[in-house]
């Protein structure tokens, strides 16, 4: 009854050891990546139950590194398909090689081969396909497949997803259907700044990721900057904790604490003191306007 | 349901008794609002046979993953897993932050009923009175008038402007159209001509800010027709939403075909009839988790902000950024003294691209028209 989405053959959690949510855990801490226990579970689900893994959250959480850290831990490829307004199907499945093709054309035409279903044969083969990142995915098994910020492709966009998603296969007219031998690890982000269609979170385990609490966000400060004090730890995540509070245009996300952190370091900071607090603010906030209000209201005075 | 046996899934004994347990659970959610249909449910029992079903915080985990598809959810869900498992923590929100309480205001007095049975009143009126209607103020029509003026808003289309979309269709010039070379070369031998195509064109997006504050209640209703009207001649490429205190997408409920059901729905879902007006933040709001690019954003509203000026002038220049045009449809400015002096639209009127009016039938009528035409 349950066998629809039961584990595939050699599924790559199995191979790797994994059989729980928190074994999970420590292995993503070796790639520096730390999880908490939702995140985890999902992230350990999508690996036994072959479902896509949507990770819905603001900018800067932590989507795109857990794709690449599950990549890493299971030593497959990442494969990613960044999308953006107008991303295609030629874009995003696979393309033919136009000039390759009429090439072969012109030369056929020299050798005086006039045979029609001959040379469509020959022009419509494997060699002349561009595989863009949802074939090349299930080409490479096993891979994992990173569908970055979905919101902002077209809805178009989604129904093919779909379709690719559903089955693991992209049927080609020419060429006929291509099937995952071993389906992707899939890993589906989205920002929210559009409401994705119901059918695909339905086809998907689906996560929603908060800022790391303080604790959390020390600890990951910690783990990816070596050189990183306790003391600056401490204090760049509590300042963040103020600039998320303070009704920004854009919030600093974890990928922002850490770039501070490391502008910080890089200064050689041992501690965060207004000034180079306000030297290196723009490695946190992004918009002109999150700068001034933030200065103007001495929000990086600490106690 | 036993709470020290080991934990909430643990009285299923078997297979059987988990789906049903877990069913029930499902049952309960779509009760509350999320939308854990059977497919949802499928999964999560697909989802706990690779977990702990004794661990409270594996099935807690398994079934929000499944069942739930976005942050809404969330708050609910908690409250859910809380009543239906009982005795446990499994959160780390507060639950019940969210209040589902809806109200339903009128529209007017007799929007209730007004439903199906507009017909009646009013006798189909000449071509001079409809013309003299036309123009007059709909705050200061009768009912009867008014009827007659929502009929026409009903009948009201002018189609909409269009933008180039990421479709292509064989045309004389434009991009090189590869694919339709190639075919036409193999079946002629040899690359005669190159083929050409074009991106085919789409409805320029539309997103329509309804102030619903307690200073438009004289509009209100006819701008949720005239929303009613612009999301029935493109559904897919409409968004409504109310503002007052908090911004309320209505899109869906304005999809039905009759106005009288649609804007029923829209005003059951609007829980801040008749209140103030904090513009800036619901903008701020909506420019935080949406967005308008390339779309043509209407504002509707008289501008009277209870909140910050400053605000909604920096969020009005946010959205002017994005935005294709930014129009802003103001009721008092069909009139001939009128200045834009609230402080709201003193803010705004910098980053507006029109400031139209919004009184009357003719003044739709025109703003029909720059959509159209924009």
């Amino acid at each position: 009854m349950l066998g629809r989405t039961g584990e595939a053959k050699g599924a790559i959690g199995a191979a790797a050891g994994i059989e729980s949510p928190d074994r999970l855990v420590e292995l993503l801490d070796r790639q520096a990546y730390l999880a908490d226990e939702g995140l985890a579970t999902a992230a350990f689900l999508a690996l036994r139950m072959r479902r896509p893994l949507f990770l819905e959250g603001e900018a800067g959480v932590g989507k795109t590194e857990l794709a690449k850290a599950l990549a890493a831990l299971l030593e497959a490829p990442l494969i990613r398909l960044q999308c953006y307004e107008g991303l295609d199907a030629a874009q995003a499945l696979y393309d033919w090689d136009f000039a390759r093709q009429l090439l072969h054309l012109k030369a056929a035409e020299a050798a005086g081969v006039t045979d029609v279903g001959r040379l469509e044969g020959e022009i419509y083969d494997r060699r002349f396909l561009i595989a863009r990142p949802l074939l090349k995915a299930l080409e490479t098994g096993p891979s994992v497949l990173l569908v970055d910020e979905i919101d902002r492709a077209d809805d178009e966009f989604e129904a093919f997803l779909l379709e690719v998603l559903s089955d693991y296969t992209i049927s080609i007219p020419e060429l006929g259907t291509v099937r995952a031998t071993t389906p992707p690890v899939v890993v589906v982000t989205s920002n929210r700044t559009r409401e994705v269609h119901d059918a695909l979170k339905r086809r998907c385990l689906y996560h929603w990721l908060e800022h790391p609490g303080f604790d959390r966000e020390v600890a990951i400060l910690l783990r990816r900057l070596p050189d990183c004090t306790e003391t600056l730890a401490a204090q760049v995540a509590r300042a963040a904790a103020r600039l998320r509070g303070a009704g920004l245009v854009k919030p600093p996300g974890v990928a922002e604490t850490l770039d501070w952190t490391e502008a910080l370091l890089t200064l050689g900071a041992k501690e965060l003191d207004p000034d180079r607090a306000a030297a290196t603010l723009g490695a946190a906030l992004k918009y002109r306007e999150d700068v001034e209000s933030v200065l103007s209201r001495g929000l990086l005075r600490h106690e | 349901m036993s709470e020290d046996a080991g934990g909430p899934a643990a009285t299923g004994e078997d297979a059987g008794g988990l789906a049903a347990t877990m069913t029930g659970f499902a049952r309960t959610l779509r009760a509350a609002g999320v939308g854990a249909d059977h497919e949802r449910t499928h999964a999560l029992l697909g989802a706990l046979r690779h977990l702990d079903v004794t661990r409270p915080a594996d099935v807690y985990w398994a079934g929000r993953l499944t069942l739930c598809a976005g942050p809404d959810d969330l708050p609910r869900y908690d409250r859910c897993f809380q009543a239906y498992f009982g005795g446990r923590a499994a959160s780390r929100r507060p639950a019940g932050a969210v209040t589902v309480t809806r109200h339903t205001l009128a529209l007017g007095d007799e929007a209730g009923d007004d439903a199906g049975e507009g017909e009646q009143e009013s006798a189909p009126g000449s071509a001079s009175r409809t013309e003299l209607l036309r123009h007059r103020d709909v705050a200061a029509l009768t009912e009867a008038e008014r009827a007659e003026v929502h009929r026409m808003l009903a009948m009201l289309s002018a189609g909409r402007a269009a933008r180039r979309s990421r479709r292509f269709e064989p045309a004389a010039r434009g991009r090189l159209d590869q694919r339709r070379t190639i075919r036409e070369a193999l079946r002629k031998g040899d690359v005669a001509r190159l083929l050409r195509r074009t991106h085919t064109v789409r409805p320029r997006g539309v997103v329509l800010f309804v102030d619903v504050s307690g200073s438009m209640a004289p509009y209100a209703e006819t701008l949720l027709r005239f929303a009613h009207a612009l999301v029935r001649s493109e559904p897919r490429a409409t968004r409504v939403y109310a503002v007052g205190t908090r911004l309320t997408p209505i899109t869906a409920e304005l999809r039905h075909r009759d106005p009288g059901t649609a804007l029923d729905a829209a005003s059951r879902a609007i829980p801040d009839w008749s209140g103030g007006t904090r513009l800036g933040e619901e903008l701020q709001e909506f420019l935080g988790r949406r967005h308008a690019r390339g779309d043509i954003v209407v504002i509707a509203s008289d501008g009277w902000e209870r909140g910050d000026p400053s605000l909604l002038g920096t969020q009005v220049a946010r959205l002017a950024r994005q935005a294709y045009r930014v129009i802003w449809v103001n009721p008092h400015k069909g009139y001939d003294d009128y200045e834009p002096l609230t402080g709201g639209m003193r803010a705004a009127l910098p980053y507006l691209d029109d400031l139209v009016a919004g009184h009357s039938l003719a003044a739709y009528e025109d703003l029909s028209e720059r959509l159209a035409h924009a």
